[in-house]
């Protein structure tokens, strides 16, 4: 079956029931895309699909075909420069890091929906699970990357 | 050092090692996609420069390789450890990366780069002192090489940002130029230290070194890692912890897509080995087991509940700390005040399941994985897989998280290898399901308080009994580091001085421990006993304040004047939060303090609690003093972090156990905090200077305790179990 892949529509032999999770760390390499819950919970798997955010540990491959755009965090930019990496970079959000793909991918489709989030906003919509604790500098990060995006210094 | 000292980068070991295995050529095995994983340095290939020390190796182009020891899992060590070497090495900050010997390195040289282990936060205090001393003894050799270089006395020598300058003249050369040199010479006998005053990197909040790799995906945890023909595994183990497999019908699966082998693991797992992991998960999910659930098969949460009840009131008990005689000064008492606790078994709940990577022949054995202990980990593999430790080793590789989790036990490694062993000369990777891995962890252990306090007429605490019940970590990890017989891990907190003080002077003290272990295995966990013992001590003397009708933050005052750094960090988060003046409409507050790792920490929690018994966490203040602060950014990070970990373990933290097995399976029924429930947290940094505090863990231990007496105030109930998902908050409920 053809995926669309960070710009890239490939062919991947795969069992159609497996997840997409699955086919972007076995498959494609898209080690980016993390494994946590399996269960849909925890938001690590977060991946944009036609920029919307999709848990990719419990969707699988055969829901998409060629003409869905699937963005993983290898895609979200070429070099780091998206504003939410920027913000993030800038705030040294991540701790651990295991968490942060996912939370940076729900975090791109929040943005695309609102680009100036309220802190209601960012409370109904990210609902990931990190355990290091990093979510004051999250929610910072979104207001930042939000602010970047519109073309402040940030 | 001699002068033919090896160079023991991490490559070249590699294949130097590989050499020793007879044929058994590692190169081949080098992971495809591992280089970003080893300690963030991702060009840090160090085989072809000569070390200057253990600690530092310069590049030609100036990039300074920093060693470090102890392992990044997200508590900045890594950043913090390197800010040490390099404020004594006076190099240049922003060429400074850094990368992770292997145990088998340290192990090979004696242990020159010291303790492994990851835990208690001890990386920085345990370990400040020696790589400060390996970053001057660079410094010293690197000028010595340039003084060598230019034929001047060392003294009219000098360096800044890796620059050396010789005074008299202006010439200047840099650490590259002079680092080949360098690692020729001999290192000076003595070096010293810088006073704290001249530090200049210390005490700067710089940004951590492993960031950038961790937003765009490229940064490898263990549960990424890619070997050339690496095959995956996914493995079930007895839920009853004890039990074993009875039997498995292996031809049920083996044709399933991508099955390579069906294997026994020890006398308690099996694992199916596939192509890929979802291949391995779902041929497992469909492999039919039998268990022999053993003797543990009728231990519940309730049976366990009633042996610690009987630990709360035994004769025989373990001490702690004593001071007089609480039992008679509690008879003489005024009056009496007495509350029990309890507190749950929780799970780590790392983000990155238990994983481990190996590579077995019957000549050698290594094994990637992200571990809080390389030494441990080394140990753990060289065991299962039947060689010399000699011929083993273990590659670090960052953790998604460890919380105590991957330090003193490595079952996932030792089953790895277990794995790995019945498909010699084939790497496999070990990845367990979320389940496996709530259902198989080394839990936060179980234990009951039970706290009986005597005032006098004016309302003065002067008789404490602390009796806990339950169990001990150190009995289940090593019974040989308890102290004859007493393990002083229990009463965190409460000790008589030391890293875990008692914050309090009371004139009559018992704290004791009755020894309760159920089967349940137990760990070291985030914070570990100070969690439950800090809630046990600080709400109770919210509830002594309260007996005595005094204001809770005064009532603390004047049992802590001989305890003034922690009632530094009590009177300045008291009087941020504003706790003299009224809360706003509808907000009450709650104080917590605790001396833990070495760290003076309080918060002062601000809460409502509606009609529904919904509570809200608006606020909280945290102060710490650790001593010395080296990167004030990152322990605020580290204090924000611990409230999420504590309050998390405080909302929702409960494994309970039926049929000797753990009933929680995923986050579904193991709930975590979420963003939406996160509270501002405004951090103070207190460093008074004088001790190492750590950083990780002591503030978890008011998380808790300031969140619960801020819900007293706000609907007068006393909440003594946990977690707080089970209480209803409902005022007249």
């Amino acid at each position: 079956m053809k995926l669309n892949v960070n710009g890239e529509v490939i062919d991947v032999e795969v069992d159609r029931s497996t997840p997409l999770l699955w086919v972007l760390r076995e498959q494609l390499d898209l080690t980016g895309t993390k494994y946590s819950c399996g269960i849909g919970l925890c938001g690590s798997c977060t991946v944009l699909v036609d920029g919307r955010a999709v848990r990719a540990c419990i969707t699988p491959v055969s829901a998409f075909d060629a003409d869905q755009e699937i963005t993983t965090i290898e895609g979200l930019s070429s070099d780091a420069s998206h504003p939410l990496q920027r913000a993030w970079q800038q705030l040294d959000t991540p701790q651990c890091g295991y968490c942060q793909p996912g939370m940076i991918m729900s975090a791109a489709a929040l943005l695309n929906e609102k680009p100036e989030p309220t802190d209601a906003d960012i409370d109904a919509s990210i609902t990931n699970i990190c355990r290091c604790g990093t979510y004051n500098r999250v929610r910072q990060g979104i207001h930042l990357a939000a602010r970047i995006a519109k073309g402040g210094k940030g | 050092m001699s002068k033919d000292t090896v160079n023991v980068s991490r490559r070249e070991f590699l294949l130097g090692s590989a050499a020793l295995g007879a044929g058994f050529s590692l190169g081949l095995y080098l992971p495809t996609n591992v280089s970003a994983a080893v300690a963030g340095a991702s060009s840090a290939d160090t085989a072809a420069v000569p070390e200057v020390n253990a600690w530092v190796v310069i590049k030609p182009d100036d990039t300074v390789v920093i060693r470090i020891a102890r392992s990044e899992m997200g508590q900045g060590t890594l950043t913090g450890l390197a800010q040490l070497v390099a404020e004594e090495l006076e190099c240049d900050w922003g060429k400074v990366t850094t990368e992770y010997p292997t145990p088998g390195e340290n192990r090979a040289r004696g242990r020159i780069w010291g303790s492994f282990s990851t835990g208690g936060s001890q990386g920085i205090r345990g370990s400040h002192s020696y790589v400060r001393k390996g970053g001057a003894v660079a410094r010293e050799m690197l000028i010595e090489a340039a003084a060598e270089a230019w034929d001047v006395p060392r003294t009219e020598c000098s360096v800044a940002a890796g620059i050396i300058t010789h005074e008299p003249t202006g010439r200047t050369v840099s650490y590259g130029e002079v680092a080949a040199a360098a690692a020729e010479l001999f290192p000076p006998e003595q070096v010293t230290l810088k006073d704290p005053k001249d530090w200049k990197l210390i005490g700067q909040p710089v940004k951590r070194l492993d960031t950038a790799d961790k937003l765009t995906g490229r940064q490898v945890f263990g549960a990424d890692l890619k070997l050339p023909g690496m095959l995956n595994a996914a493995i079930r183990a007895c839920p009853t912890f004890g039990g074993r497999v009875k039997r498995f019908d292996a031809a049920r699966v083996s044709g399933m897509p991508g099955v390579q082998a069906v294997v026994k693991v020890g006398d308690d797992a099996v694992a199916v080995v596939a192509e890929t992991w979802w291949q391995a998960k779902s041929a497992l999910d469909a492999l039919p087991i039998e268990w022999d659930r053993g003797a543990n098969n009728e231990v519940s949460s309730a049976s366990i509940s009633a042996t610690l009840d009987e630990g709360l009131t035994a004769e025989e008990a373990l001490v702690g700390n004593q001071k007089g005689d609480a039992r008679a000064a509690l008879k003489r008492a005024d009056r009496i005040v007495e509350a029990t606790y309890a507190y749950p078994y929780q799970n780590h709940a790392t983000m990155e399941p238990m994983n481990a990577t190996a590579l077995w022949t019957s000549e050698r054995c290594e094994v990637w994985c992200p571990t809080q202990n390389g030494e441990a980990a080394l140990e753990a593999a060289a065991e299962a897989s039947g060689l010399d430790i000699s011929r083993c080793d273990v590659h670090k590789i960052h953790l998604g998280g460890g919380f105590g989790r991957r330090g003193a036990f490595h079952d996932f490694v030792t089953q790895a290898v277990l794995i790995a062993k019945q498909l010699p000369g084939t790497p496999v990777k070990l990845l367990w399901t979320r389940e496996e891995d709530m259902q198989h962890g080394h839990y936060h252990p179980i234990t009951k308080c039970r706290l009986t306090g005597g005032l006098d007429q004016d309302g003065n605490l002067n008789s404490l009994h602390v009796r806990i019940s339950g169990q001990s970590i150190l009995a289940a990890v090593n019974p040989a580091w308890m102290t004859n017989g007493v393990d002083t891990f229990v009463f965190q907190g409460m000790l008589p001085d030391g890293d875990h003080e008692i914050s309090y002077t009371v004139h009559d003290l018992l704290v004791d421990h009755a020894m309760r272990n159920p089967p349940v295995p137990p760990g070291f966990w985030r914070g570990v006993n100070v969690n439950q013992n800090a809630i046990y001590m600080e709400c109770f003397m919210d509830e002594l304040a309260h007996a005595a009708g005094q204001d809770p933050l005064a009532f603390r005052r004047r049992l802590m004047t001989n305890h003034p750094k922690s009632l530094a960090v009590l009177n300045a988060v008291a009087s941020k939060a504003g706790w003299d003046e009224p809360a706003p409409a509808g907000i009450h507050r709650g104080l917590a303090v605790c001396k833990a790792f070495a760290s003076h920490v309080a918060a002062c929690a601000e809460v409502s609690v509606d009609d529904r018994g919904r509570l809200k966490v608006h606020r909280i203040v945290a102060a710490t003093d650790p001593g010395y602060a080296v990167n004030p950014q990152q322990i605020e990070a580290q204090v924000e972090g611990s409230f999420v970990y504590g309050l998390s373990a405080l909302l929702y933290g409960e494994c309970t156990i039926k049929r000797g097995a753990v009933q929680q399976r995923n986050f579904n029924d193991y709930p975590s905090m979420l963003i939406s429930e996160m509270p501002e947290v405004e951090v103070m940094v207190m460093p008074s200077g004088g001790f190492w505090g750590g950083i990780g863990e002591p503030t978890i231990a008011v998380a808790a305790p300031a969140v619960l007496n801020a819900i007293f105030a706000a609907t007068g109930k006393r909440v003594r179990e946990f977690p707080l998902k089970n209480v209803d908050l409902r005022a007249g409920s």
